[in-house]
């Protein structure tokens, strides 16, 4: 079957146009753009995108009044569906702020805006984003951000490193989060956030191609079932 | 009908703005500071009468993340004994 990919974009989403070109270099087919006031969403999505930007300027808190936004209530139905979703760097901030992913993300520790390569562990290659990937095994993708330091309480960082949910850590200290966690998944594993840029990783010119894997995975799982 | 919300974050959440500050308060010369942490005022004027209830429910639903913040709500016309 076709799959079936959307991206929304917010006023202030950057990423969204790289984010759509992601999906399409994969999957062959075009992606669906959804504009932030739109209450529903496209019928039959395979999976949904938040791309990276400052959505809102970034007003009151990161991905705060985007995560409050008309379509944000259809996508957190969605995924309480089970469709998957996946958030980068501003959408990761969106998906907290939302509730479908536990934590909250702060001002970078060492207050830097950061753009560059990060090395990753793959915590977890099983999930349904992930499983291209060996566990254990360390991939590159490019970081962007302000507002990367991934904060829960202890309990919770328990709780989900418990349960396979950390998704990527970052193999180096760059922005103060909690043990190092770059990427977190839903209890369901449907929902992925990760603050590192997979969709700018998708092409040797772009200087790699890690972020491929990563699509290729949800893609081909999806469309492939 | 103004209302004060003041949001901070909670004790033990690590503050990388205030510890900027509190090193730029140092560099100034400013001697025996502490700590610092820093907030947010938000100023809302609301109906008369909108009730404690909906404010807090203001504050959990967007005025802060309550993750890592903690919020305060006061009014500062009563403080002032004003009507």
């Amino acid at each position: 079957m076709a799959f079936r990919g959307a991206v929304i974009t917010f006023p202030g989403s950057n990423c969204d146009r790289d984010m759509a070109v992601a999906l399409e270099k994969v999957s062959g087919e075009p992606a669906l753009r959804v504009w932030h006031a739109d209450a529903d969403l496209p019928d039959r999505l395979d999976m949904i995108a938040i791309p990276g930007g400052f959505s809102y300027g970034d007003y009151l808190r990161c991905g705060a009044i985007a995560s409050r936004s008309p379509v944000m209530r259809a996508v957190v139905r969605a995924a309480e569906r089970g469709v998957p979703v996946l958030g980068v760097c501003n959408g990761f901030q969106v998906l907290t702020e939302s509730g479908l992913l536990p934590g909250a993300l702060m001002r970078n520790a060492q207050l830097n805006f950061t753009c560059r390569e990060a090395r990753l562990t793959v915590e977890n290659g099983q999930s349904l984003f992930t499983a291209g990937f060996e566990s254990g095994s360390v991939v590159s993708f490019p970081i962007a951000h302000h507002d990367g330091n991934y904060f829960a309480d202890a309990e919770t960082l328990d709780q989900i490193e418990g349960d396979g949910r950390v998704a990527f850590r970052y193999l180096d200290e760059v922005n103060g989060s909690q043990r190092r966690i770059a990427g977190v998944l839903n209890a369901g594993g449907n929902v992925l956030g990760m603050m590192p840029h997979p969709e700018r990783a998708i092409e040797p010119e772009l200087g790699g191609t890690d972020g491929r894997v990563l699509f290729e995975s949800a893609i081909g799982a999806l469309v492939g079932a | 009908m103004k209302v004060r919300v003041h949001v901070s974050l909670k004790p033990g959440v690590l503050d990388p703005q205030g510890r900027a500050v509190h090193h730029a308060l140092e560099g100034l010369g400013f001697d025996g500071v502490e700590d610092v942490r820093v907030g947010r005022l938000i100023e809302l004027d609301v109906a008369d009468g909108t009730s404690q209830a909906t404010l807090d429910d203001m504050c959990r639903k967007l005025l802060a993340n309550m993750v890592i913040e903690n919020y305060r709500i006061e009014f500062p016309a009563e403080a002032q004994g004003a009507v």
